[in-house]
């Protein structure tokens, strides 16, 4: 037989961590600090409307672009918020999951040879959506010198004739890092003279801790060169409604469209109607949320540097990515021997890709209870190492 | 109050037992400062006082509770305050409150068994003056108390690992 997987599938790389997840089903008492979601359950009111939903027999396709109240009401938000306005009839759509989004983005705007730039450490899918398209995905790395935002000398460095755009994420997934307005300012400039379209996952944007989130799209320079990604997994614990969003100037979200309505066709109807619900009146308890993600930031990032794991502030999402070069273990060692002998679940660096190497990620979206039990184990990790 | 006030007593509220330290380390401020802060909060009654909230049932030291509604005439220049008053020395009578609705007054009752109950409210409240109606709801089982659930509820299941 000749070689039915088509090469696209053979180059993408597995997934870093399956070997992990091997070791942690023999185990029984494991801390997981290794969940990229949060652990509070999704609000009630937004399960019940979810549950309304099917009791009313809405249960059918909705139009490729989405509910059209819960379009509004994601533009009257991302208004209000982060001052960047979309037509919700022409400039959105409502998607499976950010990771859908992210999909079509790409597809949109890469043709085979492209180059796109990464910012790197980054969210494991960024790299081999664009190798699906046929272009070439280009590692630029966040350093911790740079507090992980994104350096414009190095994405400079890594421009080239073929480039066509870049990926940014923040705050960003592994590092907790975030880029404030002067921060995005200080990369616009580059990507205006060599007329990149930039693609902005802002999932973690309702989780900020220090300053509000500043949305790539609110610079004017950017606005249209810009496609917008969020949704409602992080901010209302909503991971497995999957509900995210597309939005992008209208040239840019009509061919979106077009690849969304073949792949896609709609997004799950039932969590739309929970999404609308969140939007409604989801914000007290989110808030409640992010208050107590801060609280276990503060916490957890105070031990790790207390039992000498050197760890900045993470600023966003809910993660912390501590160096564990002063142990003289590589990431992959410190994560794999951490949950052999303490039975500790982190996740090395280095699967998030250049940058991320000698860190390891570990997600305080976990009780405050666990959270301390897991320092004081892998307090005592550190000491026997 | 601002915003630290607020959420030094949400985190009081949830563990009244955490230790300033935690608390400083939590909110990102220092320890003298949390001590300040829930001193003044003390002082000014804002926090009333430190209890633990106790599962009878549990406990196997089962005690009746009852709901006991009054209609209560009003009385010139004081309104409900002065009975309201008298009826909270009893100290059978945990909690309470004036409401709208059919009834005036809302009181929630102990006491070791049904007979203790029932003679407390036919003997020491129903004769007050000025009561006119009671009614007397017996409480079966309490399945959440102060925002805290008094059963176990299954968690949701999460994948160990995610991206």
């Amino acid at each position: 037989m000749r070689e039915f997987v088509s090469e696209k599938a053979r180059v993408i790389p597995p997934s870093g961590i399956r070997k992990f997840f091997d070791i942690v089903l023999t185990m029984k008492d494991v801390i997981s600090l290794g969940v990229g979601e949060p652990d509070f359950n999704t609000p009630w009111n937004v399960c019940e409307a979810g549950i309304y939903s099917i009791e009313q027999g809405n249960t059918a396709y909705t139009s490729n672009r989405g509910l059209q109240p819960l379009r509004e009401a994601v533009a009257r938000n991302l208004d209000q918020a982060y001052g960047i306005r979309y037509d919700p009839e022409t400039e959105m759509i409502i998607t499976t999951g950010v990771s859908e989004a992210l999909d079509i983005a790409i597809r949109t705007i890469v043709d085979p040879g492209d180059e796109i730039l990464v910012a790197q450490p980054c969210y494991v899918s960024y790299p081999p959506c664009v190798t699906l398209t046929g272009g070439k995905p280009v590692a630029v790395p966040c350093t911790e010198e740079d507090r992980f935002r994104l350096n414009p000398e190095t994405l400079a460095e890594r421009i080239t004739k073929k480039t066509k755009g870049v990926i940014i994420n923040f705050p960003n997934n592994p590092t907790g890092g975030v880029m404030a307005e002067g921060d995005l300012r200080a990369i616009s400039d580059l990507v205006v003279d060599n007329d990149l379209v930039v693609i902005s996952d802002e999932v973690y944007s309702e989780l900020t801790y220090d300053s509000r989130h500043t949305a790539a799209a609110s610079l004017p320079e950017l606005r249209d060169r810009t496609i917008t990604l969020n949704g409602f997994s992080k901010a209302y614990s909503m991971t497995g409604w999957r509900i995210g969003y597309l939005c992008a100037p209208q040239a840019l979200c009509d061919a979106a469209l077009k690849i969304h309505q073949y792949v896609m066709l709609c997004a799950p109807t039932i969590g739309q109607a929970a999404a609308l619900e969140a939007m409604r009146s989801g914000e007290e308890e989110k808030n409640a949320m992010v208050a107590e993600y801060r609280v276990r930031r503060n916490l957890f990032v105070h031990g790790l540097n207390e039992i000498g794991l050197k760890c900045h502030t993470p600023e966003g999402a809910f993660y912390a990515f501590p160096s564990v070069k002063e142990t003289g273990l590589s990431d992959v060692e410190f994560a794999e021997r951490l949950l052999r002998e303490q039975h500790v679940a982190v996740v090395p660096g280095s699967v998030f890709g250049e940058g991320g190497e000698g860190h390891v990620r570990c997600a305080y979206a976990v009780s405050r209870q666990n959270l301390s039990e897991a320092l004081k184990r892998m307090g005592a990790f550190i000491e026997s190492i | 109050m601002d915003e630290t006030d607020s959420e030094i007593l949400r985190l009081l509220e949830e563990d009244c037992r955490t230790p300033r330290s935690e608390l400083a380390v939590m909110l990102g401020i220092g320890e003298d400062e949390v001590r300040r802060r829930v001193a003044v909060l003390e002082d000014e009654k804002i926090i009333r006082k430190y209890a633990a909230v106790v599962d009878r049932e549990k406990a196997g030291t089962s005690i009746v509770s009852a709901i006991i509604e009054l209609k209560v005439s009003p009385e010139r220049d004081y309104g409900y305050d002065r009975i309201a008053e008298r009826i909270s020395r009893f100290p059978q009578v945990r909690s309470l409150r004036l409401m709208t609705g059919t009834y005036d007054l809302q009181l929630l009752v102990t006491g070791k068994n049904m007979q203790e109950v029932s003679r407390f409210v036919s003997e020491h409240i129903a004769p007050m003056d000025r009561i006119r109606e009671t009614a007397t709801i017996i409480i079966m089982k309490t399945y959440k108390e102060n925002g805290n659930l008094y059963f176990e509820r299954p968690e949701g299941e999460r994948l160990p690992f995610s991206f």
